[in-house]
This record gives C-alpha cells, structure tokens and sequence, in this order.
C-alpha cells in the first residue's frame, strides 16, 4: 500500500536546488555567511541578505561515528557525521564519505561531492545533496 | 570537415571515478575461476564500483562539475541543453538531466533529456549538444556519459563492469575552446548482440558473439567511414579512443584498423577500472585531453550495443594547456582508491536481497 500513499515531496522540492548547491545566505550589511535560508541576520540584525554559494572546501570541526544507525538506515552500517566549518566561515552538519574514521582527525581538509542522501521507499523519490570528502592530491 | 557554419568544440572536461575498487582476483575466487586466466583474457586488474550513496546521478553531476571547473569563462546559466546518456539510470522514468541542470544552476529555460543506446549513449547525448550549438540553437550545452554498470552476479560481465562517466562543455569554436570537433559519422545496424529487458536488473549478451559481429564491425565502419570520407589515415591522428569493454578489444580494434598500441594507450582506462558503459569512450577521450598538446588530431569511436558506433574526429588547441590543471585528472581518480571485498561489493550494490 506504501507504493500507492502520496509521496512526501513537496518540501523536497523546495530544498532540492539548495542542498544540491550548497547554497546559504549573505548578509549585505556585516558580510557573514550563513547555511541555509535567513531573512534576518542574526549577527547585526539587518534584513538585506541574499543568496550564495557556500564555499565547496572546509576542515573537519568536530566529528562522531554513527553505528547504531536509525532505521532507514540500518543496511548502511556505521558511517561518520560531522561539524564542517567552510573557507567562507559557516558551519554545517554532514557526513564525510569515502574514508574510515581512522583516516580523519579534527582538522582534516573535506570537500564537498555531490550523493544520494536517502530514499522515500524503495519505489519512490531519492533524495541526493552535498555531502563532504577528504582532499586528496589532486582530487 | 562535415560541418557547414559554426565548429563545435569542447570548453571544458572532466570525469568522475568513484573511490571504491574490487580486484579481479577477489571476483574469481569467489566463481572459483583462475584469476591469471581471467585477467590475461580480459586484459584488466580491477574494476572501480559505486559506494553505498552513489549512483548514475551521483556520477553526472560530480562529472558535471568537473568539467565546468575547466570552462571558468562559461556561466552555468548560459548552458542551453543537458543531455544524459545512460543505460544505469536509478529511475526508469524521470530524468538524470534535469537533476544535474539543477545542480550545475543551469536555467530553467533549457532542453533536458536523457539519452539510451547501451554503451553509446554518451556519444549521442554529445552529438545533440553539439548539432544545437551549431544551428545556433544554444550557445552552450552539457552532454555526459555516466553509468554504474551492471552485470548479473557470476556472468563474465562482472569483472568488467566499472563505474564512472564523464561530462563535456560544448560550445562553438573560438580561442578559449579546448578542442574542436572536424567530423562526425556513425553507423547502426539491427544487431542483438546484448540487452536489458524492461523490468529485469541486468542486461544478457549473446557471449562471443559481441566481439566480432558487434564491437570490431561497427567500430570499424564507423572509423573507416570517417576516415575515407575526410580524406585521412591513421597515422594523421595522434590518438585513437575506442570504447572500452575491456583491456583487449580496444587495442585489437586499434591495431586491426592500422594504428599502433602508442596511439590507443593513452586513452585506456579499462585495465585499472574497467567498463564505464556510455561512460567508457568519453572518460577515455577526457585522459587524452588531460595529456594532449595543442595541435594534435585525436579519433573517438563509441560502441553501443542493439548496435552502432560514433565517430568524431578532433584537435586541440591552445587553451588547453592552461585548462588542464583546474579540475583533477582521470589519472587522479584512477590512483584514489580504496580496495573492497566481495562481501563489501555486493552491499554496495545492494545485490544480497532480503536483508
Ligand atoms: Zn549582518
């Protein structure tokens, strides 16, 4: 019956382009960047920000592993989610794909790469954003 | 030269590799088969395959950005056309194309579709783009290549097939172009030399049969094609890129139509990740663009199965010196990896069902 229900996607839709991006929001008045959509900007109050794209490469702040992972995700076995603090000042929550806990360290150089973050069901909507990766010579 | 007006040409390239790699010998110890045997047969050590979250999507859109790293003078929102070529999409119906639009931040107001004719796909998706850039339809246009390939557990597909792809900024010839295109043939035929069947989830060959009435007759009509019909031979092109489905054929290929191993190493990637699907030609013709010096004539030739080949004949120019150290290299792909299991593999996969 899950196949025929009315998918959950119009909130989807809206943050597709955004997490596909990496966009965040400027503010006009002071200059700090933020992750996500402000009206306001919380550090001097102003109302005039606008959209940008948040800087691609960052260095690990702090980082968990996850092994007792949440149900639709139990197949995915332990992964590594963590605080990136960006070139351009702003932190954001993600995970860091393509290496073992044991390759990262607080500090370590992550860049983003575009992945399937999850999936409605097996017949429905997928789901993809940025997640980050160590740097690597060259790539 | 087979165009009439504007030259298309290419702004910017580049590809994407996933990280992950399974040797060929781990594939054979677990079909019980003699790894020395297998790799000398098929001429490749190990093969790259998708992580847990990636998928054909996954592959264009990392490709995508990529290549637009190496075209820094061409806006996203210029772009006119994206055009996918695949036979791994993880929807049936529903794009690639408009995803990897959205994540490029091309406008809305652009063509978007994707392309299906197995392992030429790509070919094709390029052969759009540039045919619109030069009616002057678009100024720019993205045409990819991307699959994670598929094989059923146990066929000899499975040593073969790789993951990867990669994505072309095309625009009309000028002095930031990277290389331009000086012809282009193709040839198909009614061939049943492999197949998908809609709703099963991997593709069956006709074995033996896909080499020589398959891949060597249409590779071959296709490149002599060009070739007479240009007025050229082989040793008037500095490198020669043929699909890839394995170490073996592409050299065959190369030597039976007159060039020498020099001009088609170059461009080989299969040995070290295997068959990109619609991916496999135009990853190869991105790691000749990450070598080549400006000047020099470089032959591509597709193969899709069902069957068909597309050829294009290309020269550098000077812009790409300065545009290759933007964005990283096959060969930087290629040396990143990380070796998994079987086990590891068929979980990515998600080939152990009822878990
Ligand atoms: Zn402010």
């Amino acid at each position: 019956m899950s196949d025929m229900s009315v998918p959950k996607t119009p909130r989807i839709w809206q943050l597709a382009e955004r997490r596909y991006r990496l966009i965040g929001s400027k503010c006009l008045k002071c200059g700090r960047v933020f992750v996500g959509s402000r009206k306001v900007c919380p550090q001097c109050g102003s109302r005039e920000l606008e959209d940008v794209e948040l800087s691609r490469k960052g260095k690990i702040y702090s980082y968990t592993v996850i092994r007792a992972s949440p149900m639709e995700r139990e197949k995915y076995g332990p992964y590594i989610m963590a605080i990136v603090e960006l070139d351009d000042g702003c932190k954001l929550t993600t995970e860091i794909v393509d290496c073992s806990p044991e390759e990262i360290d607080i500090g370590t150089e992550v860049e983003a790469t575009f992945r399937k973050i999850g999936e409605e069901s097996k017949s429905g909507v997928i789901y993809y954003a940025c997640k980050f990766r160590p740097v690597a010579k060259g790539v | 030269m087979n165009f009439k007006g504007d030259i298309p040409a290419i702004y910017g390239w580049g590809s994407y590799i996933p990280v992950y790699r399974i040797k060929l010998d781990e594939i054979a110890r677990v079909w019980g088969e003699e790894p020395a045997r297998v790799k000398s047969g098929l001429q490749v050590e190990e093969i790259s395959v998708k992580g847990r979250d990636e998928d054909q999507v996954v592959i264009a859109v990392n490709a995508a950005w990529t290549a637009l790293k190496r075209a820094p003078e061409v806006s996203p929102k210029d772009i006119g056309a994206v055009y996918v070529g695949s036979e791994s999409k993880p929807y049936a119906v529903k794009p690639t194309a408009t995803i990897v639009a959205a994540a490029v931040g091309a406008p809305v107001t652009i063509r978007a579709a994707d392309y299906e004719f197995a392992c030429k796909a790509g070919t094709e998706a390029l052969i759009s783009v540039m045919a619109q850039v030069v009616s002057g339809m678009i100024r720019y246009g993205l045409a990819i290549g991307a699959d994670t390939s598929q094989s059923w557990p146990g066929d000899v597909l499975e040593y073969t097939a790789g993951a990867g792809g990669s994505a072309y900024i095309i625009g009309s010839k000028s002095s930031t172009s990277v290389a331009y295109f000086e012809s282009q043939y193709s040839v198909a035929t009614d061939t049943p030399d492999f197949w998908r069947r809609d709703e099963v989830k991997y593709p069956r060959h006709m074995g033996r049969f896909t080499g020589e009435p398959a891949y060597f007759k249409h590779i071959m009509l296709a490149a002599n094609e060009l070739m007479s019909r240009e007025g050229l031979k082989p040793s008037d092109f500095d490198y020669f890129v043929p699909h890839q489905p394995n170490g073996t054929f592409p050299v065959r290929v190369a030597l039976r139509l007159g060039f020498k191993p020099e001009q088609v190493k170059p461009g080989l990637i299969s040995p070290w990740v295997g068959n990109f699907y619609s991916g496999s030609s135009l990853t190869g013709l991105s790691r000749v663009l990450d070598k080549a010096k400006p000047g020099q004539r470089i032959l591509l030739v597709s193969f899709g199965s069902g069957a068909g080949a597309d050829a294009f004949s290309l020269v550098t120019q000077e812009a790409i010196e300065g545009k290759k150290g933007l964005a990283p290299t096959v060969d930087d792909y290629i040396s990143r990896k990380k070796y998994v299991d079987y086990s590891t593999y068929l979980k990515f996969w998600d080939k152990i069902y009822g878990v």
